[in-house]
């Protein structure tokens, strides 16, 4: 039997966290992501894990740092303020080759922004994470039930790869409720723990040193495999949700809350006998671009890229996928204000029947 | 009779500290210490930024290089998730008393029961000799060519005098290494500092007075005697906190 829930999409991510193996989280308090450390406060010591609040963000992306180093399932969360100051530790992380999730409840920006949700940290979290060129895998859940099965899985691509996972989600998807199957407990044993970990020193004959500067060739070297592993997700690692393309004259490309609000307009033009789909991406880094490039462009008329954020930040990576072979729209709502599904169906609706006028 | 004899905590290489640098005496007895206490395999050494950075080269055991002024906060994280290791994070000031400022304060205040070595010789060594928090009124430094001024940079930073005003720290002390008393004092202020962290104490923290003779332009000896004259009378070496003192 599972284990239903209605919980906060927040909470959904720290227990799924919890399931997933975490045993370590470190952050500061910013809305809208408040629920995810105060579950894990109480939530953490219960399963024998370590719970500390710290002085800055800066510092509990550092405190993450030290635990991944040991081996142990580490977690920080934040918005998009709180990322930036991240940003130093997310470069540190990638650089020591140390496994670690960074959860990213959004709201609008830049500087202070908003309190209110946004998307408006697309191109933060897949161009640029912090200094250095690297990348980490991102993952956008539109749902309270997806939020939990991708963090659940987090550290299992983030160990593999020895590299952070990022999680996107913006601020309304934190904190609406929803009805959740929680996944079961992983059980993770001592001798599960990586190889490289900094456990134990007793009985290992070589020095455990685990470091994020390099000689430069090393470093060069390490630069180039970084970038063989950025490919290899590009082939096996891509999450997208493809919906209503079969037909499809209009496409919708549009992920997290915005892709929500779409599938409702979408919905209504399709009874209105407008044929129009929707591409969803769930990583956003790597990007479904096979899901774009491959699109029949003898029947495709028009791509309507939607985000809650003003301006549309993935319509770069679409377009470099659609390569002029049809025009690409843009709707959104940004600075805290929401999308809503009056809205973007009116957007798609004025081009829509414009051009078949 | 005791076994004089290179700590295996020390690479087998020779050290690229500059002639007459400290660095290299205060890593020596941290690896003594370490070895003193048998507690070499257990040992992990956090790894901050500045000339103590190059550590990564000469430290022969487990270490954690992590970013600039962030050396409590990786500690915190290796600690709470793995506390039977003895953890100590080797620190310089303008890691530990500038960037790091906020860090270094809170763990103490938290009480986290790891141990801070501070090496304070008043100066940005690697990046060339800029000014640092520690360094002292009217010294010459790359960016107070005509000596620091308090105007304009304030006080060199006093953080034993700091950390002892805390509530959770349980030892807290300054020693210079300028002399074989203070080598000595300090080899002892460690080896205090590591057991009550292995006792389960709490957060300890050991200051160093060292020196720069490259960035100072002095010799050697002369770095010395400027510790005597001047760093020592404003840095007072001491016992600033012991909670083990009378009980």
């Amino acid at each position: 039997m599972g284990d239903k829930r209605f919980m906060k999409g927040n909470e959904a991510i720290a227990e799924a966290a919890v399931r997933g193996g975490c045993r370590f989280f470190a952050g500061y308090p910013i809305t809208p992501q408040n629920e995810i450390p105060e579950y894990l406060s109480w939530r953490l010591p219960e399963v024998g894990g370590a719970f500390v609040q710290g002085e800055s963000e800066v510092a509990s992306i550092n405190m993450v740092y030290g635990a991944a180093a040991m081996g142990t399932r580490a977690l920080t969360s934040s918005s998009g303020p709180g990322i930036s100051l991240k940003a130093e530790g997310i470069s540190y992380l990638a650089a020591a080759a140390l496994p670690a999730v960074i959860v990213n409840i959004s709201r609008g920006g830049p500087g202070l922004g908003s309190i209110q949700p946004a998307q408006s940290d697309y191109l933060q979290a897949t161009k640029a994470l912090g200094h250095g060129g690297f990348h980490a895998m991102v993952l956008a859940p539109n749902s309270a039930q997806e939020a939990a099965d991708l963090v659940y899985d987090a550290w299992e691509y983030a160990e593999r790869d020895r590299n952070p996972v990022l999680v996107l989600m913006d601020g309304c998807l934190g904190n609406i409720m929803e009805e959740v199957e929680l996944p079961p407990m992983k059980e993770l044993h001592d001798e599960d723990l990586p190889e490289w970990s900094l456990t134990r020193r007793n009985g290992r004959d070589w020095q455990g040193n685990i470091t994020p500067i390099y000689t430069e060739l090393i470093l060069e070297g390490l630069n180039a495999m970084a970038g063989e592993m950025y490919k290899a997700w590009e082939e096996d690692d891509v999450k997208v949700e493809e919906f209503m393309l079969d037909d499809a004259e209009y496409v919708v490309v549009a992920y997290g809350i915005a892709s929500r609000v779409s599938k409702e307009a979408i919905l209504k033009l399709r009874e209105e006998g407008v044929k129009i789909g929707m591409i969803r991406p769930i990583t956003l880094f790597p990007f479904p671009k096979k899901s774009i490039r491959n699109l029949d462009f003898t029947k495709v008329k028009g791509i309507f890229d939607i985000e809650m954020t003003v301006p549309a930040q993935m319509r770069e990576d679409i377009e470099l996928q659609v390569m002029d072979r049809c025009p690409i729209y843009e709707y959104g709502r940004s600075g805290g204000c929401l999308l809503d599904d009056d809205g973007v169906y009116d957007a798609i609706a004025e081009i829509v029947k414009g051009e078949d006028a | 009779m005791a076994e004089y004899k290179r700590s295996q905590l020390l690479a087998d290489s020779p050290s690229g500290y500059c002639p007459g640098c400290l660095h290299g005496l205060a890593t020596k007895l941290i690896a003594e210490v370490i070895d003193e206490l048998g507690q070499a395999d257990n040992s992990l050494n956090v790894i901050s930024v500045g000339c103590s950075a190059l550590n990564i080269l000469y430290w022969g055991g487990d270490f954690l290089s992590v970013a600039h002024g962030r050396a409590p906060a990786a500690a915190t994280g290796i600690k709470r998730v793995n506390p039977e290791r003895l953890v100590f994070a080797y620190q310089g000031d303008g890691d530990l008393a500038a960037i790091g400022l906020a860090e270094i304060m809170s763990a103490a205040n938290r009480g986290e029961n790891f141990t801070v070595i501070f090496a304070n010789n008043q100066t940005y060594g690697m990046t060339g000799g800029q000014m640092a928090p520690t360094t002292l009124i009217g010294q010459k430094t790359t960016t107070t060519v005509y000596g620091r001024d308090p105007a304009t940079t304030g006080y060199p930073l006093k953080m034993c005098e700091l950390i002892s005003t805390l509530e959770a720290p349980r030892f807290v002390a300054r020693y210079a290494l300028n002399s074989p008393k203070g080598v000595s004092d300090a080899r002892k202020g460690i080896k205090k500092a590591f057991q009550m962290q292995l006792d389960g104490k709490g957060f300890t923290f050991i200051e160093l007075l060292t020196n720069c003779p490259t960035n100072w332009k002095m010799t050697p000896l002369q770095t010395f005697d400027y510790m005597n004259s001047n760093t020592i009378p404003y840095f007072k070496p001491g016992v600033y906190k012991d909670t083990e003192a009378n009980g």
